[in-house]
Protein backbone atom coordinates (compact mmCIF):
# COMPACT_ATOMS: atom_id res chain seq x y z
CA UNK A 1 0.00 0.00 0.00
CA UNK A 2 1.00 3.35 -0.07
CA UNK A 3 -0.37 7.05 0.05
CA UNK A 4 -1.41 7.09 -3.26
CA UNK A 5 -3.76 3.77 -2.95
CA UNK A 6 -4.65 4.51 1.03
CA UNK A 7 -5.71 8.17 0.55
CA UNK A 8 -7.89 10.54 -1.15
CA UNK A 9 -8.27 13.77 -1.17
CA UNK A 10 -10.95 16.09 -0.62
CA UNK A 11 -11.15 17.07 -4.00
CA UNK A 12 -11.16 13.76 -5.02
CA UNK A 13 -14.45 12.82 -2.94
CA UNK A 14 -15.67 16.04 -4.35
CA UNK A 15 -14.98 14.76 -8.05
CA UNK A 16 -16.70 10.80 -6.94
CA UNK A 17 -19.57 11.90 -5.05
CA UNK A 18 -22.42 10.66 -8.28
CA UNK A 19 -19.74 7.86 -8.77
CA UNK A 20 -21.72 5.00 -8.26
CA UNK A 21 -18.60 2.85 -7.37
CA UNK A 22 -17.46 4.87 -4.61
CA UNK A 23 -19.26 4.24 -1.42
CA UNK A 24 -18.96 7.16 1.28
CA UNK A 25 -18.70 5.92 5.00
CA UNK A 26 -19.02 8.62 7.61
CA UNK A 27 -17.39 7.08 11.39
CA UNK A 28 -16.98 9.16 14.54
CA UNK A 29 -16.47 8.63 18.23
CA UNK A 30 -19.57 11.07 18.57
CA UNK A 31 -21.64 8.80 16.27
CA UNK A 32 -24.36 11.86 16.33
CA UNK A 33 -21.96 14.03 14.08
CA UNK A 34 -23.74 12.37 11.07
CA UNK A 35 -27.02 13.24 11.72
CA UNK A 36 -26.28 16.86 12.12
CA UNK A 37 -24.91 16.79 8.49
CA UNK A 38 -22.56 14.59 6.65
CA UNK A 39 -21.09 14.37 2.75
CA UNK A 40 -23.41 13.83 0.02
CA UNK A 41 -24.18 10.16 -0.22
CA UNK A 42 -22.45 8.95 3.00
CA UNK A 43 -24.08 6.20 4.69
CA UNK A 44 -23.28 6.14 8.47
CA UNK A 45 -21.55 3.12 10.57
CA UNK A 46 -21.90 3.42 14.60
CA UNK A 47 -18.36 1.66 16.01
CA UNK A 48 -20.39 1.07 19.43
CA UNK A 49 -23.14 -0.62 17.82
CA UNK A 50 -22.16 -2.19 14.49
CA UNK A 51 -18.45 -2.72 15.10
CA UNK A 52 -18.32 -4.18 18.32
CA UNK A 53 -20.18 -7.32 19.66
CA UNK A 54 -23.05 -6.23 21.96
CA UNK A 55 -22.10 -8.90 24.68
CA UNK A 56 -18.51 -9.73 25.02
CA UNK A 57 -15.81 -7.68 24.15
CA UNK A 58 -14.74 -8.70 20.55
CA UNK A 59 -15.70 -7.61 17.11
CA UNK A 60 -18.90 -8.67 15.38
CA UNK A 61 -18.02 -11.75 13.76
CA UNK A 62 -17.76 -12.92 9.84
CA UNK A 63 -21.07 -13.36 9.57
CA UNK A 64 -22.27 -9.99 10.92
CA UNK A 65 -20.21 -8.07 9.42
CA UNK A 66 -21.51 -9.48 6.05
CA UNK A 67 -25.12 -8.95 7.11
CA UNK A 68 -24.11 -5.30 8.18
CA UNK A 69 -22.74 -4.53 5.32
CA UNK A 70 -25.10 -6.24 3.00
CA UNK A 71 -27.82 -4.19 4.72
CA UNK A 72 -26.21 -0.53 4.33
CA UNK A 73 -25.85 -1.56 0.62
CA UNK A 74 -22.43 -1.97 0.31
CA UNK A 75 -20.80 -4.44 -2.40
CA UNK A 76 -17.58 -6.07 -2.59
CA UNK A 77 -16.72 -4.80 -5.72
CA UNK A 78 -17.41 -0.97 -3.97
CA UNK A 79 -14.73 1.78 -3.49
CA UNK A 80 -15.10 2.79 0.28
CA UNK A 81 -14.46 5.75 1.77
CA UNK A 82 -13.97 6.51 5.25
CA UNK A 83 -14.47 9.29 7.18
CA UNK A 84 -14.78 10.71 10.44
CA UNK A 85 -14.63 13.37 12.99
CA UNK A 86 -11.40 13.70 15.68
CA UNK A 87 -8.93 13.46 12.87
CA UNK A 88 -10.20 10.39 11.58
CA UNK A 89 -9.73 8.40 14.60
CA UNK A 90 -12.24 6.04 13.90
CA UNK A 91 -12.37 6.08 10.05
CA UNK A 92 -9.06 4.95 10.58
CA UNK A 93 -10.01 2.10 12.91
CA UNK A 94 -13.07 1.47 10.62
CA UNK A 95 -10.23 1.09 7.59
CA UNK A 96 -8.32 -1.22 9.30
CA UNK A 97 -11.76 -3.09 10.39
CA UNK A 98 -12.50 -3.39 6.74
CA UNK A 99 -8.95 -4.75 5.96
CA UNK A 100 -9.24 -7.21 8.93
CA UNK A 101 -12.53 -8.64 6.87
CA UNK A 102 -10.51 -8.28 3.77
CA UNK A 103 -12.60 -5.73 2.27
CA UNK A 104 -10.10 -5.18 -1.20
CA UNK A 105 -10.67 -1.31 -2.04
CA UNK A 106 -10.50 0.61 1.16
CA UNK A 107 -9.47 4.25 1.44
CA UNK A 108 -9.39 7.06 3.62
CA UNK A 109 -10.64 10.83 3.17
CA UNK A 110 -7.08 12.76 4.09
CA UNK A 111 -8.18 15.31 7.32
CA UNK A 112 -10.98 13.67 7.34
CA UNK A 113 -14.71 15.34 7.97
CA UNK A 114 -12.26 18.56 10.28
CA UNK A 115 -11.20 19.15 6.70
CA UNK A 116 -14.14 19.12 4.86
CA UNK A 117 -15.71 21.11 6.91
CA UNK A 118 -12.39 23.86 7.18
CA UNK A 119 -12.64 23.70 3.60
CA UNK A 120 -16.75 25.34 3.89
CA UNK A 121 -17.63 21.69 1.66
CA UNK A 122 -21.13 21.06 1.46
CA UNK A 123 -22.53 18.79 4.32
CA UNK A 124 -26.43 17.54 3.87
CA UNK A 125 -28.80 16.04 6.37
CA UNK A 126 -30.72 13.98 3.31
CA UNK A 127 -30.09 10.08 3.99
CA UNK A 128 -29.16 7.96 1.15
CA UNK A 129 -31.38 5.54 -0.43
CA UNK A 130 -28.76 2.18 -1.32
CA UNK A 131 -29.84 -1.46 -2.40
CA UNK A 132 -29.11 -4.09 -0.23
CA UNK A 133 -26.47 -6.63 -1.57
CA UNK A 134 -24.78 -9.58 -0.62
CA UNK A 135 -21.84 -8.95 1.05
CA UNK A 136 -19.23 -11.50 1.39
CA UNK A 137 -16.40 -11.09 3.97
CA UNK A 138 -13.15 -13.37 4.30
CA UNK A 139 -11.83 -14.66 7.47
CA UNK A 140 -10.11 -11.96 10.03
CA UNK A 141 -6.82 -11.09 8.98
CA UNK A 142 -4.56 -11.76 11.71
CA UNK A 143 -1.73 -10.22 10.14
CA UNK A 144 -2.83 -7.03 11.14
CA UNK A 145 -4.55 -7.86 14.38
CA UNK A 146 -2.29 -8.03 17.75
CA UNK A 147 -3.49 -9.96 20.98
CA UNK A 148 -2.15 -9.91 24.35
CA UNK A 149 0.08 -13.09 24.46
CA UNK A 150 2.24 -12.00 21.45
CA UNK A 151 1.98 -8.29 22.94
CA UNK A 152 3.59 -9.53 26.07
CA UNK A 153 5.81 -11.98 24.02
CA UNK A 154 7.18 -8.58 22.36
CA UNK A 155 8.47 -6.81 25.21
CA UNK A 156 11.94 -6.28 24.31
CA UNK A 157 11.68 -8.01 20.93
CA UNK A 158 9.44 -6.21 18.32
CA UNK A 159 8.94 -2.44 18.31
CA UNK A 160 6.09 -1.29 20.39
CA UNK A 161 4.89 1.70 19.91
CA UNK A 162 2.56 3.55 22.20
CA UNK A 163 0.75 6.25 20.60
CA UNK A 164 -1.07 8.08 23.21
CA UNK A 165 -0.40 11.34 24.45
CA UNK A 166 2.44 11.89 27.13
CA UNK A 167 0.52 12.01 30.40
CA UNK A 168 -1.08 8.65 29.16
CA UNK A 169 1.62 7.17 28.70
CA UNK A 170 3.17 7.69 31.86
CA UNK A 171 1.00 7.18 34.15
CA UNK A 172 -0.42 10.28 35.08
CA UNK A 173 -3.66 10.37 32.73
CA UNK A 174 -5.93 7.14 32.29
CA UNK A 175 -7.55 8.56 29.31
CA UNK A 176 -7.71 11.58 26.68
CA UNK A 177 -8.86 14.50 28.37
CA UNK A 178 -11.85 15.25 26.75
CA UNK A 179 -13.08 11.44 27.55
CA UNK A 180 -14.80 9.77 30.14
CA UNK A 181 -11.51 7.87 31.64
CA UNK A 182 -12.80 4.36 30.99
CA UNK A 183 -10.41 3.14 33.11
CA UNK A 184 -7.56 -0.08 33.29
CA UNK A 185 -6.58 -1.11 36.14
CA UNK A 186 -3.58 0.33 36.43
CA UNK A 187 -1.69 3.49 34.71
CA UNK A 188 1.32 3.43 32.54
CA UNK A 189 2.97 1.46 29.45
CA UNK A 190 3.80 -1.35 28.14
CA UNK A 191 8.28 -1.53 28.81
CA UNK A 192 10.29 -0.84 25.85
CA UNK A 193 7.14 1.25 24.11
CA UNK A 194 7.92 4.17 22.38
CA UNK A 195 5.84 6.77 22.89
CA UNK A 196 4.80 8.25 19.44
CA UNK A 197 1.44 10.36 19.67
CA UNK A 198 -0.79 9.88 16.75
CA UNK A 199 -1.27 13.73 16.74
CA UNK A 200 2.52 13.92 15.70
CA UNK A 201 1.41 12.30 12.43
CA UNK A 202 -0.87 14.67 11.35
CA UNK A 203 -0.71 18.63 10.59
CA UNK A 204 -3.43 20.67 12.71
CA UNK A 205 -5.91 20.28 9.98
CA UNK A 206 -6.02 16.41 10.42
CA UNK A 207 -4.14 15.77 7.18
CA UNK A 208 -1.38 13.37 7.67
CA UNK A 209 2.47 14.61 7.55
CA UNK A 210 4.64 13.72 4.72
CA UNK A 211 6.01 10.28 4.08
CA UNK A 212 9.77 11.65 4.68
CA UNK A 213 8.43 13.89 7.67
CA UNK A 214 6.61 10.25 9.23
CA UNK A 215 9.74 8.44 8.10
CA UNK A 216 11.75 10.87 10.29
CA UNK A 217 9.42 11.09 13.19
CA UNK A 218 9.44 6.68 13.81
CA UNK A 219 13.11 6.73 13.23
CA UNK A 220 13.68 9.53 15.93
CA UNK A 221 11.49 8.05 18.44
CA UNK A 222 13.45 4.46 18.47
CA UNK A 223 11.63 2.28 15.47
CA UNK A 224 13.57 -0.33 14.05
CA UNK A 225 12.30 -0.36 10.43
CA UNK A 226 13.80 -4.10 9.83
CA UNK A 227 11.61 -5.54 12.66
CA UNK A 228 7.70 -6.00 13.38
CA UNK A 229 5.82 -3.67 14.72
CA UNK A 230 3.04 -3.15 17.22
CA UNK A 231 0.69 -0.14 17.71
CA UNK A 232 -1.71 0.11 21.14
CA UNK A 233 -3.25 3.06 22.36
CA UNK A 234 -6.33 2.90 24.81
CA UNK A 235 -8.91 1.26 23.06
CA UNK A 236 -7.00 0.31 19.88
CA UNK A 237 -8.58 3.44 17.70
CA UNK A 238 -5.80 6.09 17.55
CA UNK A 239 -3.64 3.22 17.53
CA UNK A 240 -5.07 2.07 14.18
CA UNK A 241 -4.52 5.90 12.71
CA UNK A 242 -0.74 5.22 13.56
CA UNK A 243 -1.30 1.32 12.37
CA UNK A 244 -2.62 3.03 8.81
CA UNK A 245 0.55 5.36 9.09
CA UNK A 246 3.49 2.62 9.50
CA UNK A 247 1.54 0.23 6.76
CA UNK A 248 -0.45 1.86 4.26
CA UNK A 249 1.26 5.35 4.10
CA UNK A 250 4.89 4.13 4.55
CA UNK A 251 4.91 0.70 3.43
CA UNK A 252 5.64 -1.26 6.29
CA UNK A 253 4.21 -4.80 5.89
CA UNK A 254 4.58 -6.03 9.51
CA UNK A 255 2.56 -4.07 11.82
CA UNK A 256 -0.47 -4.81 13.96
CA UNK A 257 -2.79 -2.90 15.97
CA UNK A 258 -3.50 -3.91 19.15
CA UNK A 259 -7.37 -3.09 19.86
CA UNK A 260 -7.09 -4.50 23.34
CA UNK A 261 -4.57 -1.96 23.97
CA UNK A 262 -4.38 -0.11 28.03
CA UNK A 263 -7.81 -1.14 28.74
CA UNK A 264 -6.78 -4.93 28.53
CA UNK A 265 -2.92 -4.85 29.09
CA UNK A 266 -3.39 -2.43 32.08
CA UNK A 267 -5.57 -4.89 33.73
CA UNK A 268 -4.02 -8.05 33.34
CA UNK A 269 -2.54 -10.04 35.98
CA UNK A 270 0.96 -10.28 36.61
CA UNK A 271 2.63 -8.54 33.36
CA UNK A 272 4.99 -5.50 33.63
CA UNK A 273 4.19 -2.22 33.57
CA UNK A 274 6.71 0.74 33.39
CA UNK A 275 5.94 4.05 34.74
CA UNK A 276 6.94 7.81 34.08
CA UNK A 277 8.29 9.39 30.49
CA UNK A 278 10.94 6.80 30.15
CA UNK A 279 10.19 3.29 28.28
CA UNK A 280 11.39 1.22 30.43
CA UNK A 281 13.54 -2.23 30.27
CA UNK A 282 12.10 -5.44 29.39
CA UNK B 1 -27.09 20.73 23.75
CA UNK B 2 -25.71 23.13 26.10
CA UNK B 3 -27.30 26.60 26.70
CA UNK B 4 -26.36 30.01 25.10
CA UNK B 5 -26.58 31.69 28.72
CA UNK B 6 -24.02 34.95 28.85
CA UNK B 7 -21.50 33.91 30.83
CA UNK B 8 -20.87 30.50 29.42
CA UNK B 9 -21.63 26.73 29.50
CA UNK B 10 -24.36 25.15 32.01
CA UNK B 11 -22.03 23.74 34.94
CA UNK B 12 -25.06 21.59 35.91
CA UNK B 13 -23.68 18.48 36.87
CA UNK B 14 -20.08 18.96 37.32
CA UNK B 15 -18.37 18.55 40.35
CA UNK B 16 -16.53 21.76 39.62
CA UNK B 17 -14.26 21.69 43.29
CA UNK B 18 -12.50 18.78 41.55
CA UNK B 19 -12.08 19.64 37.93
CA UNK B 20 -9.87 22.45 36.23
CA UNK B 21 -11.95 23.47 33.46
CA UNK B 22 -11.13 25.40 30.42
CA UNK B 23 -14.43 26.25 28.22
CA UNK B 24 -15.63 29.68 26.57
CA UNK B 25 -16.91 30.27 22.84
CA UNK B 26 -15.66 31.02 19.35
CA UNK B 27 -17.08 34.19 18.75
CA UNK B 28 -17.07 36.16 14.86
CA UNK B 29 -18.08 39.67 15.46
CA UNK B 30 -21.09 38.81 17.96
CA UNK B 31 -21.97 35.91 16.17
CA UNK B 32 -21.08 32.09 17.76
CA UNK B 33 -18.83 30.15 15.17
CA UNK B 34 -20.52 26.61 15.56
CA UNK B 35 -18.20 24.93 13.24
CA UNK B 36 -14.79 25.43 14.47
CA UNK B 37 -12.29 22.84 16.19
CA UNK B 38 -10.19 24.08 19.54
CA UNK B 39 -7.66 22.07 20.05
CA UNK B 40 -5.75 21.91 23.55
CA UNK B 41 -2.35 22.36 23.56
CA UNK B 42 0.03 21.47 26.23
CA UNK B 43 3.12 23.72 27.73
CA UNK B 44 5.23 22.17 24.96
CA UNK B 45 2.94 22.48 22.28
CA UNK B 46 1.75 18.99 22.35
CA UNK B 47 -1.59 18.31 20.99
CA UNK B 48 -3.73 17.13 24.14
CA UNK B 49 -7.30 17.24 23.04
CA UNK B 50 -9.49 18.90 20.26
CA UNK B 51 -13.57 19.34 19.87
CA UNK B 52 -15.53 20.66 17.63
CA UNK B 53 -17.82 23.64 18.81
CA UNK B 54 -21.31 23.74 19.54
CA UNK B 55 -23.95 25.16 17.71
CA UNK B 56 -23.52 27.79 19.86
CA UNK B 57 -19.42 27.99 19.45
CA UNK B 58 -18.75 26.94 22.96
CA UNK B 59 -16.21 24.08 24.08
CA UNK B 60 -15.01 22.46 26.83
CA UNK B 61 -12.04 20.65 28.21
CA UNK B 62 -11.37 19.17 31.58
CA UNK B 63 -7.74 19.89 31.59
CA UNK B 64 -5.36 19.44 34.64
CA UNK B 65 -3.73 22.56 36.46
CA UNK B 66 -1.03 24.33 34.56
CA UNK B 67 -0.64 26.73 31.09
CA UNK B 68 -2.49 25.46 28.06
CA UNK B 69 -2.76 27.21 24.85
CA UNK B 70 -6.41 26.89 22.97
CA UNK B 71 -5.70 26.78 19.08
CA UNK B 72 -8.35 26.98 17.30
CA UNK B 73 -9.34 26.55 13.39
CA UNK B 74 -12.65 27.65 11.83
CA UNK B 75 -13.08 27.90 7.96
CA UNK B 76 -12.08 30.87 6.26
CA UNK B 77 -10.43 32.52 9.66
CA UNK B 78 -6.39 32.10 10.53
CA UNK B 79 -5.43 29.83 13.23
CA UNK B 80 -5.86 31.43 16.21
CA UNK B 81 -3.83 30.92 19.61
CA UNK B 82 -4.98 31.82 23.19
CA UNK B 83 -3.02 31.00 26.15
CA UNK B 84 -5.07 29.83 29.47
CA UNK B 85 -3.63 28.88 32.59
CA UNK B 86 -6.30 26.18 34.61
CA UNK B 87 -6.30 25.70 38.27
CA UNK B 88 -8.20 23.16 39.84
CA UNK B 89 -11.92 24.21 41.31
CA UNK B 90 -11.49 27.46 38.80
CA UNK B 91 -13.55 27.38 35.14
CA UNK B 92 -11.21 29.24 32.95
CA UNK B 93 -13.50 30.64 30.38
CA UNK B 94 -11.81 31.73 27.32
CA UNK B 95 -13.93 33.97 24.37
CA UNK B 96 -11.90 33.32 21.52
CA UNK B 97 -12.46 35.71 18.34
CA UNK B 98 -11.81 34.97 15.03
Amino acid sequence: MSRDTALVTADWVQEHLDDPKVVLVEVDEDTTSYDKGHIKGAIKLDWTTELQDQVRRDFVNKQQFEALLSGKGVGNDNTVVLYGGNNNWFAAYAYWYFKLYGHQDVKLLDGGRKKWELDSRELTDELPKREATTYTAQEQDKSIRAFRDEVVESIGVQNLVDVRSPDEYAGRLLAPAHLPQEQAQRAGHIPTAANVPWSKAANDDGTFKSDDELKQLYTEAGVDWGKDTIAYCRIGERSSHTWFVLRELLGQQKVKNYDGSWTEYGSLVGVPVALGDEAGEA
Amino acid sequence: MCGATKGGLSLDGIDVAKESVIQGQVLRGDEPVGNAYVRLLDRTGEFTAEVPTSATGHFRFFAAPGEWTLRTLAPQAETVDKQVVAQKGVVAEVAIPI
